[in-house]
Formats: C-alpha cells, structure tokens, sequence
C-alpha cells in the first residue's frame, strides 16, 4: 500500500486551473532576456485528485490524533483542536505584518499577554517570541549569552554542554562560534560535578543544562553547579526540552538559570506538523534583557508597541515577529489551562512517566534509579543475547499501533529506550503499551527473527537506509532523464 | 480541566502501582528551598470562555480585504486554493512528528520528497531540501555554506535586499564569524558568496546573470534569494549559473498571519549537496522491494555529527511545505505562469495609473519591475491615511530602512488586486493629490 508520486500521476494534457484574468490594459512587456525558457515540470492533477492524493498519503501517517507516541524528550501531547480554530481567526491569520501599529494592538497584546505568562511559568523577566523552533532558540540564547560577554570586553570561546545532551546544543554553540568542551554524566545520570569543575574556567561562557535530564532525572545539584557556573562569570543556560516535568513545580529562572529556551510545540501543544513549524521563545534574566532580539512588544498606557530602539541588541534572528500562529495557539492552550492546569498537567505528566518506568521494570533494564520526573530512559541490553536491540523494539511498536519510542538517545545509555508518555494518555493506552512492550519482550526470546521482521502491516517494511545514503535519490526525474 | 484524561480513581491507581501516596514524593531530588509556590496565573477557562478572550483579541486588529491590500515587502495575499487548507488541516499530516520513524512516517516523508523536487524544478537547482523556517535564515545558512565552501569569511550582499534579511545574516555572521558587506564593488578575492534578491526588496530586476558572472570571476559563490511565484515567469538561477538558491514560500499557500509561521527554501547544485543544512528526504526500497522514503544524508545533521553538523538546525517547517507543495501542483506550470503574469499586468497598470497623477513618480524609472514598484510621491503619510480611510493597505514606505528612499513607497499587485480595486487606489490619491497644498509636500 504505497502511493504514487503527484508527478507520476500528472497528466501533461490536463488544463490549467481556472483563475482571473488580469482586466487591465498596460503597455509593459517583460524584456525577453528575463523571461523563463523551460516552465517548470511541475505536476498537473485535477483537484479531486489532488485531494485524493494528499488523502491517501495522509492515512500512511500515525499522528497524535490516532496514535500514542511514547517519544523520550519529544513531548507529543494531544494538539487542542481549540488552538486550530483560533489561529485561523481572520483577525490573526490576515494580519499583515508591516501594517500600523494601532492596526495590531490585538495581535501586540496576544504577544505582551504570552510572554507575561511565559515568563511567570519559567521565572525570567523577558522573553523573545522571535524564535522558530528549540535549535533557534538555543542559538539566539548563545548569541545574547556572547553579546553580553562582549559587552564586557571578555571574548569568551567555549561552551560546556553534557555527554547526554540533545545534539543541537553543540550544534548551535559552534553555529555561534564557540568551542564545545563536554562534561561527563556520573553514574547516576547526573553532571558529573568534579569533571564540571576541572572544565569551568574564564574562557566558558555559558553551561548548558536542561533539568530534568536526558534521562528524566532532576539534577539535585542544580544550586550547587549553578553557583559554580557563576562564580567564573558563566551563563547557564537552559535547555526547555524537559519543561514538561515542571510547571507549576519548580522554575529554571529559580534554579539560577540565566537563559531558558521553551518549546511551545512541545509543553504549549501546538501540533508538530510533521517536523515544524514550531516556536522557540527564549527567556532571559535582567542582565541578559538589553541583549534580546528586536523588536519587543511594550505596553505603555493601555498600548502595545514594538520597540525597535534597542542598540545593545543583538539584532533579528528571523523576519518579522516569530512564527506568530504558534503563539496564538499556545496562547489559547495557557488560557484555557489556567495556572491550576498547567500545575496538573505536570504533576500527572511525572506520575504517568513512574507508573510506566514501574510497569515495564524488568521487561526492560532501568538502568537509573527512580523516581523519574516525566520521562524515563530504560535499556533494550537485556534483549540482546537473543540478538534483540532497541531498534527491534521500536518497530515492534509501531507493528501494534504505537509510534515508537526514542531510541539510542542518550547516547550514554547502551540500547537506550527513552519513553515519555505525557499527561494526555489515559491509563487504559498506558495499559496497552504496556502490554504490547510485554509481548515484544516475549518475543524476542521465543522467536527473535520474526521480530526482526517487523514491522509486518505498515506500508512499508525496514528500508534499506544505507543504500539510501550511499546513492542518494532526493528528487523524482522523469524516467528519461535519471537523476 | 480541559485536555487532562485522569480520574481521580485512574491517580490513585497509579499511585498505589508506583507505591506512593501523591505525586510530590516522586519528586523529592527537587530541593525544597526551589519548589514554586502558587503560580502566578488565573485558573483555566472553559472553552467557551476561552475562545471569547481570543476572538476578543482578534477583533483589535484591523483586517483588511485581500483585494485592498497593495503592501507587500516580503510577506503577500495571494489567492489560496480550499485544497491547501483542506490538506494542512489533515490531523495525519499536522499532529505527526517529525519523520523518523519511516515505517509510520509515509506522507510526511512522500510530501516532502515531493517538496524537493518541486522546489528543484521551480529553482532549477539539482537538488532542495525538506525546507528552514522562513527567507531570512534560508538566506543565512546560505551564507553559512558558502563559508564552509570557499573557506573566506566575507560576504557581499548586492541590491536593495529585504532589510530584515540583511540583519538576520548580521546576526548570524556575529556569531559564526563572518562579515557582511555590502555594495558590488566590495566583491573581491576574499569573498565567500555575493546574495542578492530577485526581484530586489523594492520589486526591481537585478542583473542576475551579471552579478553571478562577478562572484565567479572572484572565486565566489552566487546565491540568489528569489519569489517563487516569479518563478513562473522568469528565469530561475538555475538557468543564470546561481550556486545557492534561497527564498520564502510564504505566497504559495500560506497565509500572512503576522509574519509567521511561513517556510523558507534552499537549493543548491549537486556538488553543494553534503553542504546542505537540515532535512534531506530520498527514496528507498524495503525488503520486498517496496519503494518508500526516508531522512537520508543525516551524517550532515546535528544529532549525527554535533557540533561538527552543517548546521544547528533540527527540524523543518513540514507543514508549510506541504501547504506549498499543494498549492504548486494545484497550480501547476500554467497555473503559476498565468498568476505571475496577471500580478506584472495589474502591476504595470497601477504603476501607469499612478505615474499620471502628478507628484507621483517611478523612484526608479529605467528599472524593470515585476509586481512590486517602488514611487516617489508627496504626501505620504496623507496618501497613506486617506488610502486607509478608504479600507486599503497602501503601498509599505521604505524610507524607515533606508535613507536615500525617504518619501519611496512600494506598492505591490498580485492576481487579488482587481481592476476595481486599482482604480478606487488611483481615485484615492488622485484626489489627495488635488486636494493636499503643496506646501505641505515634503515626504
């Protein structure tokens, strides 16, 4: 069951779509040298085809609306459909983004109101919305981290993220022209304090954190290495990845953390989309507040207006004002939620995280002492005598209708099987992963090759991702013409 | 409490499984001295409630129609065809993850494989990627592989480029060590790529073939951040020797929304490939043979390489890709040269209209446009207010980013201007020109 291509299906005689003419006499002619020679081969499909095109491809999908998706640091909780109907309110979604401003007050106190919210939740004094996405706000957090050092006339060049960090921390610390020195995780999954400290010295500009950790643990130490971090005149940042276990709990500003970068498409539930758009809105303590990207929103008199005039800023991280729809939505999801909510939502997040971990101790390997917070990593090394990995596991998963979830990250967990099952899963889904890791665990001793067969039922089967990359196909050419 | 599943009975359950007696003694690694009080916040809202504070807020703005707006500067109404929203409201497509489990992941990965080749056709490029956030940072990590490539640290942006753009890369070359420049006759042995807009930020042709001619001769790489919708109509990079291609999808399917979220492109030549930033789809075969797709060429990518990755990027926007990708084939390659030109006609009409009134002048009159003209007119700020008493987005002044434009405002035309609409504009300052005393004028 698979679907073909649109530009498989297209049929070169078909007409084009019906559209206006332009109903205009000019005497302009585009200067021949400008005009394109070959169209471009783009498919044509009649609409009914379009619409059964796309509707075929979609049901090769699982999504949060059919499925659970257990994903370690992923945070996939159920996208109020609420949020969907008002980010398509004309009032939002019309809205042009040079218009002026006392045509956007709405637009400019939806902003004003989030970011108030936002910054009680995370215990900052200002955040930047401007952000795309979690990578973009780590690197804009890096970039205000630098300014600020710069303004002190210290040209500081490394950044210290831990073993267990999410791979877009180094990433975004060498986008922003720093060394990346990582520090150990002890044994029990927590920064290493001893290793920490042989590596903090006046060349760090910031630590990056995220607590809980990769593992889903609370690093208990926080205060502790947070001073440390400072006292050599540090940053520390932190990564929102892990938000989730805290709201309404305790606070990274809290913690001494300078810098916090949210995801709003992960605690915020606005919908993954398929791998973005998202929203990444950073945090930051007053010393780092000249620094945040411009515009911000301002409230003075009762009116909202973006301020521009701010010279120690490090500038624009994208056009415009943010991936404004995601604020709508995750301004919504706060609304409806409420203080008490959000508390709860935490709260159950961390108990549905324990009630898993405690289900499956000894299908699996815990390779951590418990409790968790809202997530957990467990290893697949007990399958591997059979020749079971994680990998057999995940797509034994998806064989029972679960997507699967994050495996081998972190990386300093052998087989790891990182499981999150956020607070919007009833017991009863619970029950059935449960049940179904049961099952492969089962499996995996009584008739491991038929594990490594699946999955059976899904569109495809395991594809051949080596050969993928090795002779890389990114596009489709007409038969006649290979790409 | 909305979107909670839990009854009191499934807690304790729970709890009792777990073997404590509320969820505060799992978390007890948390000190003391920082666990929060009270948050500061109001309690939730019913929906009902909810949904009222929203459209609350949505009714202070003020919207203007489609056919009345003439602004563009980057972000444009354009016709939207029901099939995209029909599509991008799909829960399949827009509550899914990002793709990494193939298996579970078809549409989104077909879709995106689809985008590639779209967007490599349209660009004339060898090869696009599964899309980055917006025209600015596509421009920017652009900047970024032409860096890598080249081993220079200089970049020169020729032409009026969208401002924002321009402080977007400043932003990042601050940060990655690169310097921007600007002017071309700044181009030289040191420069890693010359980027440049076409059409410009101000509507105008730059001369492309020229300008990648230039960069070529000094060792450089061209990059061309280009409208999509244009490239129905003229000559894509590909054809003019562009290395890099960049821009912003926002006309093909998405709506304004205040600037966001929209989706950046980038398309590169085939030896650029393991250059590229973020995801990559490819095709593949399984077991039985079965064609499917998957992220491929990950070794580029962050959680593979780290800090060694191409860039820090994690993801794409899928969502506004496969808005894009559906309004192209809705489209097709008639459809989009039909809708180019109906927005150069209406464009010229306009422009033609407005150059007869006087005080209104082209800002550049021996430059060709396409559907966007920068003028010189007096009265601005009059020409403007009166233009929205009478519910028009006029043309966007650019005289906030650029000094020597003081008193140039650009207008912009695509196919939702109707005649009608053009001729209540020309009607508008036409009387504001006979009614506002010259001595007023200043600009």
């Amino acid at each position: 069951m698979t679907e073909p291509l649109s530009f498989e299906l297209s049929r070169g005689s078909l007409p084009a779509p019906r559209l206006p003419e332009a109903g205009v006499r000019t005497n302009a002619q585009l200067p021949p040298e400008l005009r394109r020679g070959r169209p471009p081969a783009l498919p044509r499909l009649s609409e009914p085809e379009i619409l059964r095109h796309y509707s075929r491809m979609a049901s090769l999908n699982y999504s949060i609306s059919e499925q659970f998706y257990p994903l370690g640091s992923c945070t996939m909780k159920y996208n109020p459909v609420a949020n969907e109907e008002a980010a398509r309110l004309e009032g939002f979604a019309a809205l042009h983004p040079y218009q002026d401003e006392d045509t956007i007050q709405g637009a400019l106190e939806l902003m004003w109101r989030l970011e108030q919210a936002l910054c009680e939740i995370v215990g900052v004094n200002r955040i930047t919305l401007q952000p795309a996405a979690g990578a973009h706000g780590e690197w804009t957090a890096l970039r205000m981290i630098q300014a600020y050092h710069r303004s002190r006339g210290e040209e500081r060049t490394e950044v210290i993220v831990p073993d267990s960090a999410h791979g877009t921390n180094p990433a975004s610390a060498a986008l922003s022209g720093f060394n990346v020195v990582e520090v150990r995780s002890g044994a029990d999954g927590r920064v290493d304090v001893a290793d920490l400290e042989a590596k903090l010295s006046t060349r760090v500009a910031a630590l990056m954190l995220t607590n809980p950790n990769t593992l889903g643990l609370f690093e208990g130490q926080i205060l502790e290495v947070a001073e440390m971090v400072h006292a050599t005149g540090a940053k520390l940042y932190y990564d929102g990845a892990n938000l989730n276990a805290l709201m309404g709990i305790c606070r990274p500003g809290d913690m001494g953390f300078d810098a916090v970068h949210l995801n709003l498409h992960k605690t915020f539930t606005t919908p993954h989309g398929g791998g973005g758009p998202g929203a990444g809105p950073v945090g930051v303590k007053a010393d780092l507040v000249p620094f945040l990207p411009r515009p911000t929103v301002e409230r003075e008199n009762g009116r909202f207006r973006l301020d521009h005039e701010r010279p120690r800023s490090i500038g624009r991280v994208r056009s415009f004002y943010g991936n404004f729809g995601m604020l709508v939505r995750a301004y919504t999801y706060i609304l409806a939620m409420g203080g008490d909510g959000l508390t709860q939502a935490s709260r159950d997040a961390v108990l549905a995280a324990n009630y898993v971990r405690e289900s499956l101790d000894g299908l699996l390997e815990m390779p951590h002492r418990g409790p968790c917070m809202h997530e957990f990593v467990a290893s697949a090394r007990n399958l591997g005598a059979n020749g079971v990995r994680a990998l057999d596991v995940a797509k034994g998963l998806l064989e029972r209708g679960f997507y699967a979830p994050t495996v081998y990250f972190p990386l300093i967990v052998p087989e790891a099987v990182m499981i999150e099952p956020t607070e919007t899963e009833s017991k009863a889904t619970l029950d059935a992963f449960i049940g179904a890791v049961g099952e492969i665990v089962e499996l995996a001793a009584t008739n491991p090759e038929e594990l490594h067969a699946e999955p059976r039922s899904l569109p495809v089967g395991r594809l051949d991702e080596v050969s993928a990359a090795r002779n890389p196909v990114l596009r489709w050419s007409p038969p006649s013409q290979p790409w | 409490m909305p979107y909670l599943v839990h009854a009191a009975d499934d807690r304790q359950q729970m709890l009792d499984a777990v073997g404590v007696r509320s969820v505060d003694d799992l978390l007890v690694d948390i000190p003391a001295s920082i666990r929060t009080r009270l948050l500061d916040m109001p309690d939730g809202l019913s929906e009902q409630e909810t949904m009222t504070r929203v459209r609350e807020l949505a009714g202070r703005n003020q919207v203007f129609e489609d056919r009345l707006c003439f602004r563009g500067g980057g972000v444009y109404r354009r016709f939207i065809p029901a099939a995209v929203s029909a599509v991008t409201s799909k829960p399949e497509f827009y509550t899914a993850y990002t793709p990494y489990q193939p298996e579970a992941s078809q549409g989104t990965l077909q879709a995106i494989f689809e985008f590639q080749t779209l967007i490599a056709e349209l660009t004339g490029m060898d090869v696009a990627n599964a899309s980055l956030y917006d025209g600015a940072t596509a421009l920017a990590e652009a900047a970024v592989m032409a860096v890598v490539q080249t081993g220079r640290e200089k970049l020169v942006v020729a032409g009026y480029m969208h401002p924002e753009y321009v402080e977007v890369l400043r932003c990042y070359g601050e940060g990655r060590g690169f310097e921007v420049q600007l002017g071309l006759d700044r181009v030289g042995e040191d420069t890693a790529a010359v980027l440049f807009q076409q059409p410009n930020f101000l509507g105008l042709f730059e001369d492309a073939p020229a300008i990648t001619q230039l960069a070529h001769r000094h060792g450089a790489l061209s990059v061309a951040s280009v409208d999509p919708i244009s490239l129905g109509l003229i000559a894509p990079p590909g054809d003019y020797g562009a290395d890099i291609a960049v821009g912003e999808g926002q006309q093909l399917g998405l709506p304004p929304s205040f600037g966001g979220p929209h989706v950046g492109f980038i398309a590169c030549r085939r030896d650029l490939i393991r250059r590229l930033p973020g995801r990559l789809v490819g095709s593949a075969v399984d077991a039985r043979g079965r064609r499917g797709f998957v992220l491929t060429l990950t070794a580029r990518e962050q959680h593979i390489r780290r800090a060694k990755a191409t860039s820090n990027i994690c993801t794409n926007h899928s969502l506004c890709a496969l808005a894009a990708s559906v309004y192209l084939t809705y489209m097709g390659p008639e459809g989009l040269r039909h809708i180019a030109d109906v927005s150069y006609q209406r464009a010229h009409a306009l422009a033609e209209r407005l150059t007869a009134i006087p005080g209104i002048e082209l800002a550049f009159p021996d430059r060709h446009f396409l559907n966007e003209f920068p003028v010189r007119m007096f009265h601005v700020e009059q020409s403007l207010a009166n233009l929205r008493d009478a519910g028009i987005l006029g043309g966007l002044p650019v005289g906030q980013w650029y000094p020597e434009l003081r008193g140039v405002v650009v207008f912009c035309c695509t196919e939702v201007n109707d005649p009608e609409a053009i001729a209540t504009v020309v009607e508008v300052l036409s009387r504001t020109a006979v009614e506002t005393p010259t001595a007023e004028v200043g600009g």
